[in-house]
């Protein structure tokens, strides 16, 4: 549910905003109007965290001339958001920071959504998915997990994660196949309420990205048992008195060989200028050196990335073909 | 004790020129985003979010939550003038406000709502400071069972404790059911009832039914009866605070009830406007001359603004112990605490002293501000009264069409509010009470989750609602609830007496 208004916020924009000098960016294009950042999410969610974040990044380092302004349309899981994108073509003052469900939606709802009639700008970093269990479960591995579950009757754990159909719902298809078990999984709204339940131990286990459950872990509520990625997470600063985000192992090490990771990018609408999009990228760029985008690429323990362009097409293509074998795969998608 | 040291702290904090500046400028701005219909504390804290990321996190939640104090005030003040609630959890403010207002009486009106709001404010603030960790576990103990219990709990003593006929309230909760479940499906992922509509994707937002079903229609009513407000002749004084005040104390067990009901259902996400409906339901079940309800009774004031804003403070506390909003402002403040750098979660409390000291201590100062300032508003506010129809009527309406808009930027949203705006008159007419619908659309959706949730899994039965004390308890009080017409005629019967059971004698509306 958004209740941002976009009258008032732009209100509030022009007022924080009439300190701003002009950009130093030496595009051709330079916006006259403030920016929107359309957030396909709920107020609190990771994607609104980085949305507050850019805003707030973006103007105390004065990298646009005009104020940006968060809109928050997360009904439909996010569909919404991106439905407003596909009905704006060439406005140049439109972003949305999107994850997977620009494939999801299409796939599962058959929503006549395509990100390819949106103009791809950045993917300005990989949130990464984790294995937990509450803090007092008796195994330390993902081996012991399978293992302690290969001896109880199949959906005796629960397994608990973001909506149905999404990525925690398809991660936990995978790790199904791979490692021969069978969870029940319950969706939730949100991560936030996937941790908690956790945490008061309603389910067993949970795939939350690390921003999801970070808060609960530095408790001591929960344990991290691994990680789906090819390489542990590039964090050694200490999170929790003993552990670090680079001491969580992979689960690839861990018998589940299985890499999930979900991109957080940035999109135009279509039928932008190339120097609109030139304008863009030159401003991303300059985020993502700011202090605040590397401090809170490390809170929330984000991959890094800076794939633009045609790079950013062909992964998009990749991930998207990903996505649909393996929703075809655990029956996810629409077929009527 | 440890709580009381942590507390001074707090205002230590707090008791700077800059922070108490910061909090009656909040303050003010809360309550004229609660007293125009359809704007709400979430806007007024989502405008003003951007503004604060260059201050230090103390001074930027003072300012947000003072917003979200003064809004909470607000929302009582067109409720009981014009039966047009400011906010949707002061819905249940119009039943008995609205009535006391036609009879004179909106100046006592207001000093009660404003009074109840602060009490309901403090106790809650109260349990923050001394139960913090206590009720953060509790809260811990609630899966998918207990939340639906606890759904079911609020609509069952909607059906069992209402005054109008069971058959309508049950109409009235059902259709509400249907437009909960229109846009995304969270369990089976699916879209419902959208029909291709990008509009539709979204589902209902109860703002814009609020809106529409006791904003328009009332406009509707007025513009065919009278085009006139009632009420004006009312004698308006400042003493008037005084001599309601002093009525108060005999309320004290309402006052307390709903201060618990308020705490409970703000903890566990019931939220507040399940709280207030709950409060009144209870308050008309408990009080003496129950059947006075309605007509302008100052209890049916107190309960649901008590409780209203027990909820309302009390949902601040899973946002900052667990990263759960309990409310849509709430929300909007976990925004805020990402960008100034904060984690909220179990450790916030130990890492951040300073902070939420600082926020709970300006929960105390904010509302002892806000009370002071409202009821010197009370004459100013209750003159409103005489201005003429003709011209406050076409204010409230752009006020209206505003607010729903504002909900979600949506164009879509004004024809809704109109459209939820006839229904509400005809349903008015036709005496089909409009707060089941309210709830059930409110509610519904996390209602319908929450039991296929309890569905899910190996021990998915109807069992697993008395599968340990706490869901039991909470589920049997839900059925008791819901029977206590047939069980409070069958008191009648043991004990012999000829009282008349509650449900032959309903009155079919509230309105006059």
């Amino acid at each position: 549910m958004s209740f941002v208004s976009k009258r008032a916020a732009m209100l509030a924009a022009c007022l924080s905003g009439l300190a701003l000098t002009a950009s130093a960016a030496l595009a051709d294009w330079q916006p006259t109007k403030p920016i929107e950042i359309i957030v396909p999410a709920g107020a609190g969610g990771a994607s609104d965290q980085m949305a507050r974040m850019m805003q707030a990044a973006i103007q105390n380092n004065k990298l646009s001339p005009t104020p940006i302004i968060v809109t928050l349309k997360g009904g439909a899981n996010g569909g919404e958001g991106l439905m407003d994108m596909l009905g704006s073509p060439g406005d140049p003052y439109k972003m949305v920071i999107s994850n997977s469900a620009i494939y999801t939606l299409p796939l599962a709802n058959k929503l006549p959504f395509d990100w390819r009639k949106l103009t791809p700008i950045s993917i300005l970093a990989f949130d990464n998915f984790v294995l937990w269990v509450n803090a007092n479960a008796p195994y330390n591995t993902a081996q012991d997990l399978v293992a302690a579950m290969k001896k109880e009757p199949e959906g005796a754990y629960k397994m608990g994660g973001t909506g149905s159909k999404r990525e925690d719902h398809i991660l936990t298809a995978a790790v199904e196949r791979i490692a021969g078990v069978k969870f029940s999984y319950i969706p939730y709204k949100s991560g936030g309420e996937a941790a908690t339940q956790l945490v008061g131990d309603h389910i067993k286990v949970n795939v939350n990205n690390p921003s999801e459950n970070v808060a609960v872990w530095r408790a001591g509520q929960v344990k991290a048992l691994c990680v789906f990625d090819n390489e542990v997470m590039d964090y050694p600063a200490k999170v929790t008195a003993d552990k670090s985000w680079k001491d969580i192992p992979t689960c690839k090490s861990q018998g589940i060989d299985f890499q999930w990771i979900m991109l957080r990018g940035v999109f135009l609408p279509s039928g932008v200028t190339p120097d609109q999009v030139a304008f863009y990228q030159t401003m991303l760029g300059k985020l993502v050196e700011t202090a605040e985008f590397k401090e809170y690429l490390e809170k929330q323990a984000l991959k890094p990335s800076d794939l633009k362009g045609a790079e950013m097409v062909k992964f998009l293509e990749k991930d998207e073909a990903l996505y649909k074998d393996l929703m075809t795969q655990s029956g996810f998608v629409a077929t009527n | 004790m440890e709580a009381l040291d942590s507390l001074f702290h707090g205002f230590g904090v707090l008791l700077t020129f800059h922070n108490m500046a910061l909090m009656l400028i909040g303050i003010c701005l809360g309550i004229l985003v609660g007293v125009l219909p359809g704007l709400g504390g979430p806007n007024g804290v989502a405008i003003l979010l951007p503004l604060t990321f260059t201050m230090d996190p103390t001074s930027a939640i003072v300012l947000l939550s003072c917003i979200y104090w003064g809004a909470l005030f607000g929302g009582a003040i067109t409720s009981i003038l014009f039966n047009i609630p400011g906010e949707a959890w002061s819905v249940a403010t119009t039943f008995d406000g609205y009535p006391m207002a036609q009879k004179g009486e909106a100046a006592e009106a207001l000093t009660a709502a404003f009074t109840a709001s602060f009490v309901g404010s403090i106790v809650a603030v109260m349990l923050i400071t001394f139960l913090a960790p206590w009720i953060a576990s509790f809260a811990l103990r609630f899966g998918p069972p207990e939340f639906f219990a606890v759904y079911m709990l609020t609509f069952c003593s909607f059906v069992g404790l209402g005054k109008e006929a069971r058959h309508k309230i049950i109409i009235s909760l059902t259709i509400g059911f249907l437009l909960a479940a229109v846009g995304m499906d969270t369990v089976s992922g699916e879209l419902r009832m959208t029909f291709g509509s990008v509009e539709l994707l979204r589902g209902f937002d109860f703002l814009v039914a609020v809106i529409g079903l006791f904003g328009i229609s009332e406009i509707l009513l007025a513009m065919e009866e009278h085009l006139a407000f009632k009420g004006q002749e009312a004698k308006i004084r400042l003493t008037v605070v005084w001599r309601t005040w002093m009525t108060l104390p005999r309320y004290w067990m309402t006052l307390l009830r709903s201060s618990a009901i308020g705490c409970w259902l703000g903890v566990t996400p019931g939220g507040a406007i399940a709280a207030s409906f709950m409060g009144y339901n209870l308050a008309k079940r408990f009080s003496r001359d129950g059947a006075q309800f309605g007509k302008g009774k100052i209890e049916g004031v107190l309960a649901p603004e008590t409780a209203a804003h027990a909820a309302g403070t009390s949902a601040l506390l899973p946002m900052l112990a667990l990263g759960i909003p309990g409310s849509g402002t709430a929300a909007v403040l976990l925004g805020g605490l990402m960008v100034w750098g904060l984690q909220p979660g179990p450790l916030l409390f130990v890492e951040q002293k300073d902070f939420v000291w600082g926020l709970i201590a300006s929960m105390y100062l904010g509302n002892i501000a806000g009370l002071i300032i409202v009821l010197a508003t009370v004459p100013l506010f209750a003159s409103v009264l005489r201005v003429p129809f003709a011209t406050i009527a076409p204010m409230i309406i752009v006020s209206c069409a505003v607010g729903a808009f504002a909900v979600q930027n949506a164009m879509f949203d004004i024809w809704l509010m109109l459209g939820f705006g006839i229904v509400g008159y005809v349903f008015k007419k036709i005496g089909i009470p409009l707060a089941p619908m309210t709830l059930a659309l409110v509610l519904g959706d996390k209602a319908e989750d929450a039991f296929r949730q309890s569905m899910i899994g190996l021990d998915g039965g109807l069992g697993i609602f008395w599968s340990n004390k706490l869901v039991g308890t909470i589920t049997t009080l839900a059925l008791i609830m819901l029977f206590w017409p047939l069980i409070g005629k069958l008191f009648d019967m043991i004990r012999g007496s000829g009282r008349t059971p509650a449900g032959a004698a309903s009155s079919e509306t509230s309105r006059p």
